[in-house]
């Protein structure tokens, strides 16, 4: 259905697009890799269908070229995200590399766009160091500090003295642990205990128990989107909602596209993000109905703004070069672009390459029968903690 | 022994030993596609480096009858010996670091066939894919030497004998894979056409009997799980030297699952298997997942389903007459060989 519709639109802008007959468009390829299959499916979904949502609503047209997106599923797999993002550029010719649904996917990539010179927008990897393992890496998703200081503050001023960390076991829950730690201390919180479960596989239940016993005030959780699931029903299990501890975390934990299966349990945990389905914009409104009108069941998560939003960025830049298809001219043009996303303000920091959005503090809520993550307090334009520590 | 029989046997070895026109054919279209698909070289080293990794789980499947759902443990060691050694630059030939990557693996390869030669083969599944998850779990906990989940970060491969570089476009990476794959081919075929391989095969068929006869059995199969072992882990270290990155994923399930179903796609016991295992499954997984990025692991299943449902045998049954002729070209020139 999606596909014929978007095959209706392509086929009208190239109708009208095209200023004379025989007169061929030129066509720039953006080369989307996701993990459509895996365990991180839910992640490859969103996206792609918030990049196929904005060439819809745009036109496949911009700057008198042709965009054609052409999706892979790396399965979530670093060496085949490696390979494919190579036979992108070779055999392809894709002028943009998109997607990246984890850290390492986009680590691996990285020394290939800058081998390549080709731009490497990351929709959704969110660890603080990418962006600086290339310097053809520009992202629309998000870094973990970013969430994870803000809740920090939060915790603080929220009269929240001992916490304890639970993170999963790799690099983003290094960032999330390490960041939250550092903003938390400083302001003289203490942390009683920090726990790091294993990415793959995981059984929270012996490290909820851990966590149980260093009785704290809350409990911080940063675990993959995805993952948030299996933590909520295991800390009900052991009964931690009724100790007086609080859940908190970032939004990774409440992810929208799985959050109304989490059932009331889930009210009135608090998490730090920058995106919810229920930002109240005009923007986000449109942006919500159309989302859930081409992909009826879904609902559009953090995960989507990313794609959606580094889909704007690449017509954006393209429209800046001219339709020029140079990867340097690309990444320069694509630096300190500003716009109103979705998900509110954001930006391109024209030092960093990364993104500059606001993040809000949100509270699981029921919002016309479904739940929701619902915004309460606003931390405008929040820079990467990370990067601009190291300045 | 006898001289009559013990002529017969050295007439029945070198017959076996001898290029069929196929083989010939089958090693002449790789060594073009080097030239001739130059776009497609990254594809055709995960095709090269999957058959040498096919070919030493047909070594022990094929021919000792070893069963494995854990070939993977070697592969993964292999990879990670390989990007260890030159990331901390204490290898930086690669040949050199890719042999000692197999060496490595076989090693472990000879400390836990005795594991394996204990049990039948239920037994020897438990045992191979409990190694695997072991080398893996262990990969996973040590993240200040493995990297643990995000993978060995930082690989830099220097050039190929001090002047190849390993290109963008993969071409140096595809010409060293299918050489390695195919000396090491050579290697395999020469001790499975001797009398080392065919007593495998005796054992396979009757182990009662071949150690009756005075076969050493267990010995053997040390020998050539070893082997094996050795030949998946310099698989991996390829694998780590041509993409300059490696990850838990080396260690999965999925990966001795998916060579299991290689082996059975090419067929078992004749070599060959492995390779066109290697071609088929990864052509097929590379187009179906173009085609349905979401959906390509249910085509891929049912594909299967029908392959072993069918028989390989009934798909292949339009090369019979081929086949037929290529033998009386052989049995000619074996005529030919005897009289001269």
């Amino acid at each position: 259905m999606l596909r014929k519709s978007l095959l209706m639109a392509l086929a009208t802008a190239a109708l009208a697009g095209l200023p004379a007959p025989g007169l061929a468009q030129e066509t720039v390829k953006v080369g989307l890799i996701l993990p459509m299959t895996g365990p991180f499916t839910s992640t490859g979904k969103q996206i792609a269908a918030a990049a196929r949502l904005y060439m819809q609503e745009h036109g496949a047209t911009v700057a008198g070229k042709k965009i054609e997106l052409v999706l892979k599923d790396d399965t979530g797999n670093a060496e085949l995200t490696k390979r494919l993002a190579q036979e992108l550029v070779v055999s392809e010719k894709v002028r943009f590399l998109a997607g990246f649904g984890l850290t390492p996917l986009a680590l691996a990539v990285a020394p290939l766009a800058t081998e390549a010179k080709v731009p490497q927008i990351v929709m959704a990897a969110g660890t603080s160091i990418i962006t600086e393992r290339s310097p053809f890496v520009v992202r629309t998703s998000f870094t973990v500090p970013q969430s994870a200081v803000v809740i920090a503050d939060w915790a603080v001023k929220s009269n929240v003295k001992k916490v304890v960390t639970l993170v999963s076991d790799y690099a983003p829950g290094h960032d999330a642990e390490k960041s939250f730690k550092e903003r938390f201390t400083a302001a003289g919180g203490q942390i009683a205990a920090e726990l790091r479960v294993p990415l793959q596989n995981p059984d929270f239940a012996p490290f909820l128990q851990r966590a149980a016993d260093a009785k704290p005030d809350a409990l911080y959780v940063f675990v993959p989107s995805g993952a948030g699931a299996i933590v909520m029903k295991q800390f009900l299990e052991r009964g931690l909602d009724k100790s007086g501890i609080r859940l908190i975390g970032t939004g990774d934990l409440t992810d929208d596209d799985i959050l109304p299966g989490f059932g009331d349990a889930a009210l009135g945990i608090i998490t730090a993000h920058l995106y919810a389905t229920a930002h109240p914009s005009p923007k986000n409104k449109a942006y919500v109905a159309a989302f859930s009108k081409a992909n009826p069941g879904m609902r559009p998560n953090f995960m989507s703004v990313g794609g959606y939003d580094g889909m704007h960025l690449i017509y954006e830049a393209l429209k800046k070069t001219g339709g020029k298809t140079d990867g340097e001219a690309l990444v320069a043009a694509m630096k300190g672009l500003a716009w109103e996303s979705p998900r509110g303000p954001i930006a391109i920091d024209p030092q960093t390459r990364d993104i500059v959005q606001n993040i809000y503090i949100r509270k699981v809520e029921r919002v016309n029968g479904e739940l929701h993550n619902v915004e309460f307090a606003t931390f405008e334009a929040v820079k990467d903690p990370v990067k601009a520590a190291k300045k | 022994m006898s001289p009559q029989a013990q002529a017969d046997a050295a007439q029945l070895l070198a017959g076996r030993a001898r290029w069929h026109p196929f083989e010939v054919l089958f090693w002449l279209a790789a060594a073009a596609s080097t030239v001739l698909l130059p776009g497609h070289h990254l594809i055709l080293t995960e095709i090269a480096w999957l058959a040498l990794f096919a070919l030493s789980l047909d070594l022990i499947l094929g021919y000792a009858g070893i069963v494995s759902l854990g070939h993977a443990a070697f592969f993964g060691l292999g990879a990670y010996a390989a990007g260890l050694l030159a990331k901390h630059e204490l290898v930086n030939e690669p040949l050199l670091a890719l042999l000692l990557a197999g060496l490595a693996a076989a090693l472990l390869g000879f400390v836990t066939s005795f594991l394996v030669l204990r049990g039948a083969d239920l037994t020897r599944l438990m045992v191979t894919l409990g190694v695997a998850l072991l080398l893996r779990e262990l990969a996973n906990k040590h993240a200040w030497l493995t990297g643990g989940a995000d993978g060995l970060q930082g690989v830099t491969v220097e050039p190929l004998l001090g002047r190849f570089r390993f290109d963008m476009f993969g071409h140096t990476g595809y010409v060293y894979t299918l050489a390695v794959t195919f000396v090491l081919f050579l290697v395999a075929r020469r001790i499975m056409n001797s009398s080392f391989g065919l007593s495998l095969q005796a054992m396979k068929e009757n182990p009662a009997r071949a150690e009756a006869v005075g076969m050493p059995v267990s010995r053997r199969l040390i020998a050539v799980y070893t082997l094996a072992a050795g030949y998946a882990g310099i698989a991996g270290a390829l694998l780590t030297q041509t993409t300059a990155f490696t990850s838990l994923d080396v260690f999965s399930f999925e990966r001795s699952a998916d060579l299991l179903l290689v082996l059975i796609i090419g067929g078992a016991g004749y070599l060959y298997g492995g390779l066109i295992g290697a071609v088929v499954f990864k052509l097929l997984q590379d187009s179906l997942s173009t085609i349905t990025p979401q959906y390509w692991p249910f085509w891929i299943g049912l594909l299967l389903v029908a392959i072993v449902l069918v028989g390989r045998e009934r798909i292949t049954a339009w090369t019979a007459p081929l086949r037929a002729f290529a033998g009386r070209l052989d049995r000619r020139r074996g005529a030919a060989a005897t009289k001269a």
